[in-house]
């Protein structure tokens, strides 16, 4: 398992080698070539997380932890990462502005999917209150 | 693993045989030939690049959005 870092470090190394000689005569193949790279990486982290997940999910369902909330958490997790790879390509290629945005769908879609969950806590507080 | 680290230097090397290419057909005055070179090299990693987020992307869906 600890090998693997190394595995993953060499290919990085070697991508950012090529990506330089790259840029010197085709900066679109440079950056193709790095996003790939991302890709891959990616690919191979997701298998870990995978396992991660269903830790968490088999210590909520021992908790009697209501299901829906733990799918909700799982999934903003999911959509934080996808927006992160899209930010950090769009950011390579110098669209600032069109990462900004990427981002900002981000944040709007995590904050729609937390909606129930606020409602949840919203309605817990007040049924706290004594009338 | 194997095979999509071969992909990375296979990118690198069409990379560069098209800026050799094109360097050549310069010389050779011919301009509008070295364009397409490039524009089907480019295709060409395209596809490779798509194919693999792709694939990145259905991953990423049967682990986190399960259940669609």
């Amino acid at each position: 398992m600890a090998i693997e870092i190394l595995q993953i470090v060499g290919i990085g190394m070697v991508a950012t080698f090529l990506a330089l000689i790259l840029n010197e005569h085709k900066p679109v193949f440079g950056l193709m070539l790095i996003i790939f790279v991302g890709a891959l990486i990616f690919i191979f982290l997701i298998g870990k997380i995978e396992e991660i997940i269903n830790t968490l999910e088999q210590l909520a369902v021992n908790a009697h932890l209501n299901i829906v909330y733990v799918e909700t958490i799982l999934k903003i997790v999911g959509i934080a990462y996808i927006a992160e790879f899209g930010v950090q390509i769009a950011r390579d290629a110098g669209q600032g502005a069109l990462a900004s945005k990427i981002e900002l769908a981000g944040k709007v879609i995590i904050l729609v999917m937390a909606i129930p969950i606020i409602t949840a806590i919203i309605k817990t507080v007040i049924g706290m209150i004594p009338q | 693993m194997s095979i999509d680290v071969q992909t990375i230097f296979q990118i690198a090397g069409i990379g560069i045989i098209v800026a050799m290419i094109q360097t050549v057909l310069k010389q050779m005055g011919k301009d509008d030939w070295s364009q397409w070179v490039t524009l089907i090299g480019f295709v060409v990693i395209l596809y490779m690049v798509a194919s693999l987020i792709g694939d990145l992307f259905d991953k990423i869906r049967d682990v986190f959005l399960f259940n669609g």
